[in-house]
């Protein structure tokens, strides 16, 4: 396969700090290969930043293998770029033509504050999973085994798409409204379906969704927006289980 | 109705305007219901718009989402500026004849009903007909997100059912948005 050698132009928004005013600027990066993974051509920009004597672009990034959930970015006006199912770390040049103009900036929502360029803080899912999106096991050493509780394949199967979410914030950051509505009830979904999570099942609803709206994300209208971007294919379906996980626990309260 | 019979208009309209069950039960439920999806509306889009203070450079929604999914706030607002001129110009008119004035015969000044004749004279106007109709239009686009929408927030959804209940709503928010328009333009039509 011939290498295009892309010529291309970024707006990447840059911001030194948490409290600085940001702004997008231009930079023009010459010879990208089309076999680059996108974060890899945000290294090669580092790189030549850096030999000009200049402040490399912050970004997220870990596993760079999508299964993390660190990488991010809002590429071209959709999270983690124009490819679907995909996160950024794992979204080619390929996707991209010589000549294109790139925009790339933070995941915008006011619980993700902006860290430093296109660094945000995801914290906010932290503190959500923390008040409800675990289940009190008994670790006493007589644990027991999770197969000797009958589950039926097609729960089991739902559970594991559920848990799936790598907690990147794709959903968040498409949404007009910044719900992260996907998010949370792709956590709230793992534990709902399976037997060892409807002990806890409606006190972890309520202070899921409590502190998912103390964190400031916005409020679900049902675009659809999240599913479609989500690089784990997380189904609105969950949103649907938690809505009745949500209206059940509030009933009986 | 209007449009098959002009005595069963006549009779229809004067029971649902004079009947008690309709008058002051059903249509106080009505009122409350649409005042508290207003009020619903406005208090979460002020909430969904802090939620995000920096708006995008670059921002591509179509590739994700349906028009009229993102802009059920135009469309309701186009539904409440006809509600608006609706409320001005029949609602308050016909309670100043109920009961400001205290005629309930529903007669015109000739003693025949006087619905028909009223309906027929509000859509000779074609700019009434043209706004009647647009209205629809925003009503038809509120309906064919709404209807599914709402299913989905109260957690109903199905793999079985989940698309039938779309088809019946986009059939439900395309044929009773389009009947409504009918009306008017038959009867701008018939009295050309
Ligand atoms: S639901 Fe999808 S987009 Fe949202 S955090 Fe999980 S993996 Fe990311
Ligand atoms: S860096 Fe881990 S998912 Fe992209």
């Amino acid at each position: 396969m011939s290498d295009k050698g892309m010529n291309l132009t970024l707006k990447i928004w840059r911001q030194k700090d948490a409290q600085s005013q940001g702004k997008m600027e231009t930079y023009q990066i010459a010879d990208i290969s089309e076999h680059m993974s996108f974060l890899e051509m945000l290294d090669v920009l580092n790189e030549q930043l850096i030999s000009e004597g200049q402040e490399p672009v912050a970004f997220d990034h870990d596993c760079r293998e999508g299964i993390c959930g660190m990488c991010s970015l809002y590429i071209n006006g959709e999270a983690h770029g124009p490819d679907r199912g995909v996160t950024t770390c794992q979204l080619h040049m390929r996707m991209f033509n010589d000549g294109d103009t790139i925009y790339i900036e933070p995941f915008r929502a006011k619980a993700f504050p902006v860290v430093k360029d296109l660094v945000v803080d995801r914290s906010a899912f932290d503190r959500i999973q923390h008040s409800g999106g675990f289940v009190s096991v008994n670790t006493s050493g007589n644990t027991q085994d999770a197969n000797a509780l009958p589950i039926p394949k097609d729960d089991a199967d739902k559970a594991f798409d559920a848990a799936t979410c790598i907690g990147c914030g794709a959903c968040v950051a498409t949404c007009k409204n910044a719900s992260a509505m996907l998010y949370v009830s792709a956590k709230v979904s793992q534990f709902a379906l399976l037997p060892q999570g409807k002990v806890e099942a409606k006190d972890r609803v309520m202070n899921m969704v409590k502190q998912m709206d103390l964190e400031g994300f916005g409020n679900c209208t049902n675009t659809g927006a999240c599913e479609v971007e989500c690089p784990k294919g997380i189904s609105l379906d969950n949103i649907a289980r938690m809505n009745r996980e949500y209206l059940k626990a509030a009933i009986d309260k | 109705m209007s449009v098959v019979s002009e005595d069963t208009f006549n009779s229809t309209s004067h029971f649902m305007g004079t009947n008690a069950v309709v008058q002051f039960v059903l249509q106080p439920i009505l009122a409350f219901g649409v005042i508290f999806h207003l009020s619903m509306g406005i208090y979460l889009d002020t909430q969904n718009n802090k939620a995000r203070s920096v708006k995008y450079a670059m921002n591509k929604p179509g590739t994700n989402s349906s028009w009229m999914s993102r802009n059920m706030k135009i469309t309701g607002i186009m539904i409440l500026l006809f509600l608006g001129l609706h409320f001005y110009d029949f609602w308050i008119p016909e309670l100043n004849t109920k009961y400001i004035v205290g005629d309930m015969s529903g007669l015109n000044e000739h003693g025949g009903m006087r619905y028909f004749e009223e309906l027929q004279h509000k859509f000779a106007d074609p700019i009434w007909v043209i706004l009647y109709v647009l209205s629809f239009v925003f009503l038809a686009l509120h309906l064919l997100h709404g209807f599914q929408s709402a299913f989905q927030s109260v957690g109903f959804r199905h793999t079985k059912y989940t698309p039938i209940i779309q088809k019946l709503g986009n059939i439900y928010a395309i044929v009773v948005p389009l009947g409504f328009m009918f009306i008017a333009i038959f009867h701008y039509v018939s009295q050309l």
